[in-house]
Parts: C-alpha cells; sequence; structure tokens
C-alpha cells in the first residue's frame, strides 16, 4: 500500500524519477503548489476511498503523516 | 419620498431559497411586497425562511429536489403565474481537471443550468409566465475569472450566461426580461468544509473594496433587476465583485 501511495503521488508531481522518502515535508517540493493540493486530495479519495478534507490536509506535513491519515482510516 | 424598487404586486418564485442568497432574496422581496414562492430540497431549512417572509402576503414553499423531473412538474403545478423568477440554486464540488468524476459533472450540470432550462421550459408551456415578468439568473464571477480546481462549476456557470442572452432574445416580443447577475465570492455555506480560514485570508487580498461579499449585497442588485426600474435591461450579464475582476 505504501508503494502504490508513494507512486501515485509521484505521479501527480510528475517526478516518477525521483526518489521519495515518508519523511519528507512535501510542501517543500518545488513541484507542490494549489493544483498539486487538491490532486492529492482528489487522488487519495479516488485510489483509497478516504476523504480527508482540506482543514485537515492543512495540517499534514510529511508524506508519512499522510499516508498515516490514509491507513487509520482504511484499517478501520 | 421616491418609492423605487417596489415589488409590490409581484409573485415572485425563488429557487434555491432555503439559504445563503437565495434566502435573503427571498425576504427581501418579501419586505418589499411581493408575493413569494420559494423552493429548496431542504424543508426545515425552507421552514425556517418561510417563517422570515411578510406574512400579510400570499407566500408558498415547495420542497422539491431540481435534479428531479417529477419535482420541477410539481414546483410548475403549484406556481401561480409569475412576474419575477430567481433561478438561484447550484452547488459546487471542486476537483482538478484529471480527477473530475463523471457522477460529479452530470451532477453539476443538472442542478446548475439542466434544471434551469427545463424549469423555465416547463413554465413558459403552461402560461405561467406573465408578460413583463424579469427572470433573473444567479451566475458567478467564476465564469469569467477561473480558478483551479473549479473549471465544472465554472463551466456550468458560462452556460447559463449564454443560456441567459438566448432566452432573453426569445422571450424579447412578451417583454420578458432576462439576466444574470455574477457574484464574486459571497460567505455562504455553498463550499462546506472545503473552505479554509487561511485560504481565504489569502484569497480576500484578490478584493481591492477589501471584503468579500454579504448576501444582502447580492439581493439588492436582485431585487433591482425584478423591479421595474430595470425594464430596459435584457440579456445582460452583470458581475457583482468587489472589483475581483478588476484585479
Amino acid at each position: 500500500m505504501e508503494q502504490k501511495f508513494l507512486k501515485n503521488f509521484k505521479e501527480i508531481l510528475e517526478v516518477e524519477d525521483r526518489d521519495l522518502s515518508l519523511e519528507d515535508n512535501f510542501r517543500e517540493y518545488p513541484e507542490w503548489d494549489s493544483l498539486a493540493n487538491l490532486s492529492v486530495i482528489a487522488m487519495i479519495d479516488d485510489e483509497f476511498g478516504v476523504v480527508i478534507d482540506n482543514n485537515e490536509f492543512k495540517k499534514i506535513n510529511t508524506l508519512g503523516e499522510l499516508f498515516e491519515a490514509i491507513n487509520l482510516r482504511t484499517t478501520k | 419620498m421616491l418609492n423605487l424598487f417596489s415589488l409590490s404586486e409581484k409573485k415572485i418564485l425563488i429557487t434555491g431559497a432555503s439559504s445563503g442568497i437565495g434566502k435573503a432574496t427571498a425576504i427581501l422581496a418579501s419586505k418589499n411586497d411581493a408575493s413569494i414562492i420559494i423552493q429548496a430540497r431542504n424543508e426545515e431549512r425552507l421552514e425556517s425562511c418561510f417563517s422570515e417572509l411578510n406574512s400579510d402576503k400570499l407566500n408558498a414553499k415547495i420542497i422539491g429536489d431540481l435534479s428531479n423531473e417529477s419535482d420541477l412538474d410539481d414546483i410548475v403545478d403549484k406556481s401561480p403565474n409569475l412576474d419575477g423568477i430567481v433561478l438561484n440554486a447550484g452547488i459546487v464540488k471542486l476537483a482538478p481537471i484529471s480527477f473530475i468524476k463523471k457522477g460529479d459533472l452530470d451532477l453539476l450540470f443538472e442542478v446548475n443550468i439542466k434544471s434551469s432550462i427545463l424549469l423555465i421550459q416547463k413554465l413558459l408551456k403552461s402560461k405561467k409566465i406573465n408578460k413583463g415578468c424579469s427572470i433573473v439568473f444567479v451566475s458567478s464571477i467564476a465564469s469569467q475569472k477561473v480558478t483551479i480546481g473549479n473549471s465544472v462549476y465554472a463551466a456550468t456557470k458560462g452556460a447559463i450566461n449564454s443560456f441567459t442572452k438566448a432566452l432573453a432574445l426569445e422571450l424579447s416580443p412578451k417583454k420578458i426580461r432576462v439576466n444574470a447577475i455574477l457574484p464574486g465570492f459571497v460567505q455562504t455555506n455553498i463550499l462546506g468544509t472545503e473552505q479554509n480560514e487561511e485560504d481565504l485570508k489569502k484569497h480576500l487580498n484578490n478584493y481591492p473594496l477589501g471584503r468579500f461579499g454579504e448576501v444582502d449585497d447580492i439581493a439588492y442588485l436582485i431585487q433591482y433587476l425584478l423591479s421595474n426600474e430595470s425594464s430596459w435591461m435584457t440579456g445582460n450579464l452583470i458581475p457583482i465583485d468587489g472589483g475581483f475582476s478588476i484585479k
């Protein structure tokens, strides 16, 4: 699932050739912008069936935190 | 004192009247002596709007879902002959273009434009639109100044703008006027949880007058368009946006 998450995340930012780590603060990526923001929220809904609203998403900074937020809801 | 913009003796139908711009318009028009017919999906909220209308007038409320054709027929059946129609019902769904779902696409077009076209058609066929009636579409400045993630909503509002002009042309022999207003950001619940204080603060920088719209700002313009004082206006698209579109 972690691989699927990272693969989809890379696709959105179009950085398929780069290694991303769960430690990364994705908001600091040069490719991060408002379109990426909306796209990631939509991707998580589409691929994992998890709805994270914009207010909650604002508080998440690293890929690990985001993955954890998805995990918490899919394992319930 | 001049008694301008009166809606006295007018019967006015307002869709999406349970909250926001629709509700404010219903209450304002009611205070200005119109009889009001309000429509919305949510019974409880529609009732709360209805209870604020001037009870000296004959008002009506119709619960119905505009995306359902039999509900449209019901609205037409329950409507008297109309002197004003405000097509205000609308929904928003934010998604980048790559993630638009067909279901959302269909729903937004259904509620934001198709239902209004069908409702007007049905009212015309039933001869419930009086000569001299004023029809007001609540479009959006989003139809002209686009933002990321809002493409489908913008497209539905663009469709409203075009339809407004076509309808105005076809109804002009009957002196029925049709105009659309294009509000900028008004603080209502249309965005639900997608509103975020930090984003709103940033967005406020795009508004030269330094504030977002209030529902009454929009209702005043609608009242003008419903009144006889606007009788030389038809087929016009009127931005009302605190200067958003000049920046």
